[in-house]
């Protein structure tokens, strides 16, 4: 809203009372945007526009394909198997991403205090864990995991632990986790760190002629710039939790027991295309995951920019 | 004042979008829905296959045995007009969705495909497949094993023609039952018992690794003499996985778990390959198929392990069942089938077998099993043992009658959200019978299949 505020007078200066060529469309702004539609097109509104069709049919083995309406829609929102997995990553989303962002902006403070010997060494170092592919970064962790012959197996031999087995049924959704967390604190530290070298040194020095302390700083400067930063970096996680699949799915042939096939929406969704054939019960699934992954991103978004007013 | 006229703009920018957009999708929905077009399917004879292998043309395979690109290459210096293109597009599964979406596209299947058994009824009976008795190759019955050919014939049709198979036995590991002092169990009970004594004796060890497999499963059953499927008319399915086959399976393997007597390792996980080497895993009951994996996978326990029968549930019997295993299929979309019906008939009938045996397929022909050779072979990794004569006889005392469903590679695929639940929880193996059952049922009767569940 505001950068339209600010652009609306000039626009208007510039169109003037002279001018009286109104009707003449100027194409001259599709001609630059035209690569990109064409793209945009293809590859976003295409697909979902698609799925929105497939939605719409029934496909079975045996008596071929038929117009359903809404019924798929029907089944998804009393389907308890996909609410087990939406419920899943909920809980995911409310205690990972909190933990996670908190850890990346106790990072990105640390740094940015001038008060820490080797910091540009630690910006590498926690950026590090996310430029490893999540599949390695799994695969690894996976290893780390195992009770037999992982770490985990050996500390439990080396010094007669009894750690529980992190890939069992009641700690798998905490090492997930725990997986993610490493994979993304240098990320949104990162994010967090670029929002926090903008703001102007004088503003430091202002406040502490003022006599505030690194905390006042933080609290009545930094963390006020850095609100944008934390909604972005929260919408992303959004986005991330809500679509779960890489860790889960790779992890699955390491503790098959543990992690079903409805384990988070998407992999309920890819079991049922790619294992059952299920294509438009997928696609069903698939925009509802979407549309619930909009509106939770909105939400933050929106309580992130009101507070800002 | 120029709000309306924007207004209109992006309306019609909009429809625009939305114009195009379900063009394309329309288009790409014209795409899928035409499904399988069926070629000419009369009847060939031998000849038209040999005039066919004398004209330039080209196959594709789609495999993963090894043993194929080196049958393409005996077969293109036979008749060198063919070329055999052999596309490696995964393994098991992984290909079954390539070739399921190929085979819904429409185009780009390849004109034969590996599929093992287990998934040979859902492709034939989607009618994906081409029927072999149209080349003849339905004389070919008394060549194969009575089990790998009950696993083709599909009805009144041949879907494919039966390449290795994957009779069952026992490999177990000598060294730990000489170091225990356990005898080799014959019976199931006995089995158990053995189980007990391997474990109280040394914790770490397990007489066997499963976390629920459900090709494990179902060939247990199978052996048990359970039928848990019927399939008639191709869409009427019944499913029964409380029979008294599934029963006598579960409440024996129930026992082991329940009394933590199965290691909780992962098949084909680096942890089991470590455990299979070090003694911890002392028996695996498998395929046929598993000495070329132990000879490669256990370098360090050569010379330990051995093969013995299948134990069964009443002593003096003889049963055993199919793990594993498959054959080729010549798919309907092929616009070369005269071609690929005459390479097949190298491969898994002619010349090819033989190639297939000695890159370490166990085969499915009878002369090849019954063969002086093959089963007077020994192995040096089994301690000279002339294992073939144990595998062999079980290929002949595989329990008749078995079938698997139309929609097994989903029911498989759904088997650790039901059975395996029961696994990691150490409970009733019935109870998630029960549930994969219910599952499986849900499925077949969502696909349009009428499924009576027992």
């Amino acid at each position: 809203m505001t950068t339209l505020s600010t652009l609306t007078p000039s626009g208007q200066a510039l169109s003037g009372p002279r001018k009286p060529h109104v009707q003449k469309r100027d194409w001259t702004g599709w001609k630059f945007i035209a690569p990109f539609m064409v793209v945009f097109t293809l590859v976003l509104i295409a697909p979902v526009l698609y799925s929105i069709y497939l939605s719409f049919f029934k496909e079975q083995l045996v008596g071929g394909n038929s117009f359903v309406g809404f019924a798929n829609y029907g089944q998804a929102l009393t389907d308890p198997q996909f609410w087990e997995s939406m419920g899943r990553v909920t809980l995911f989303f409310v205690v990972q991403v909190p933990i996670m962002l908190g850890i990346a902006l106790f990072a990105a403070l640390a740094i940015d205090s001038a008060r820490l010997h080797l910091s540009s060494f630690f910006r590498i170092a926690i950026f590090l864990p996310y430029a490893v592919p999540a599949v390695v970064a799994t695969l690894m962790w996976g290893f780390m995991y195992g009770t037999k012959f992982g770490l985990v197996g050996n500390l439990n031999d080396f010094f007669h632990l009894a750690i529980p087995d992190p890939l069992g049924s009641s700690w798998v959704l905490a090492s997930i986790g725990n997986i993610v967390t490493w994979e993304f604190i240098g990320y949104n530290m990162i994010l967090f760190y670029a929002a926090l070298r903008v703001i102007p040194t004088d503003l430091y020095e202002a406040a502490s002629l003022d006599g505030a302390g690194a905390f006042r700083i933080i609290r009545s400067i930094k963390m006020p710039a850095l609100r944008p930063a934390i909604v972005i970096g929260g919408i992303f996680s959004v986005i991330g939790s809500f679509q779960l699949f890489n860790e889960p799915s790779i992890l699955q042939s390491l503790a098959p027991n543990t992690i079903s096939t409805y384990f988070s929406p998407n992999m309920y969704a890819y079991n049922l295309s790619f294992a059952g054939q299920q294509y438009n019960y997928s696609a069903t699934i698939a925009i509802i995951v979407g549309l619930f992954t909009a509106v939770i991103a909105y939400i933050v978004q929106n309580s992130g920019s009101r507070k800002e007013v | 004042m120029k709000a309306p006229h924007s207004t209109r703009k992006a309306l019609r920018r909009t429809a625009v979008v939305v114009a195009t957009g379900l063009a394309l999708s329309m288009s790409l929905a014209a795409c899928s829905g035409s499904g399988t077009g069926s070629t000419a399917s009369s009847t060939a004879s031998a000849a038209d296959i040999t005039a066919a292998l004398n004209e330039k043309s080209t196959i594709t395979v789609w495999a993963w045995a090894p043993a194929v690109e080196k049958i393409a290459a005996a077969f293109e210096k036979e008749h060198p007009n063919v070329t055999v293109k052999v596309v490696n597009a995964g393994t098991g599964n992984d290909q079954y969705i390539k070739l399921q979406n190929a085979i819904k596209a429409g185009s780009g299947a390849p004109d034969i495909a590996q599929i093992e058994y287990y998934a040979l009824p859902q492709f034939a009976l989607s009618k994906s497949l081409a029927d072999l008795s149209a080349y003849g190759f339905d004389s070919y019955a008394s060549e194969y094993t009575d089990s790998t050919w009950g696993s083709v014939k599909l009805g009144d049709g041949i879907y494919a023609l039966p390449q290795d198979s994957g009779p069952m036995a026992m490999f177990y590991n000598k060294a730990v039952f000489d170091k225990y002092g356990l005898t080799v169990p014959t019976t199931w009970d006995e089995y158990v018992a053995t189980a007990k004594k391997l474990h109280e004796a040394n914790p770490n060890a397990y007489i066997t690794n499963d976390t629920g497999d459900a090709g494990f499963t179902t060939s247990m059953i199978w052996q048990a003499g359970g039928q848990p499927y019927t399939t008639t008319d191709s869409t009427k399915v019944s499913i029964n996985l409380q029979d008294a086959g599934s029963k006598k399976f579960a409440d024996t393997w129930n026992t082991l778990l329940s009394n933590d007597l199965l290691a909780a390792t992962p098949s084909w996980s680096d942890e089991w390959y470590k455990g299979l080497g070090d003694g911890t895993i002392a028996t695996l009951n498998i395929g046929a198929w598993m000495p070329g994996n132990l000879e490669s996978g256990v370098k360090e326990a050569a010379g330990d392990w051995r093969v013995a029968p299948l134990p069964t549930y009443t002593a003096g019997d003889k049963a055993s069942a199919e793990n594993g295993g498959g054959g080729d299929a010549i798919l309907e979309q092929s616009k070369n089938k005269l071609v690929a019906a005459g390479f097949l008939q190298y491969m898994n009938e002619g010349a090819g077998t033989q190639i297939s045996i000695d890159a370490g397929g166990f085969p499915s022909t009878v002369a090849d099993l019954n063969s002086d050779a093959f089963l007077n072979a020994t192995s040096d990794y089994f301690g000279g043992q002339k294992i073939n004569q144990v595998l062999v006889q079980s290929a002949k005392d595989v329990v008749p009658g078995w079938s698997y469903l139309p929609f097994q590679v989903y029911s498989n695929s759904i088997f650790k959200d039901t059975v395996g639940q029961a696994y990691a929880a150490k409970s009733d193996l019935n109870a998630g019978l029960t549930a994969w059952q219910k599952a499986t049922a849900d499925y077949g009767n969502q696909q349009g299949f009428t499924v009576t569940s027992k």
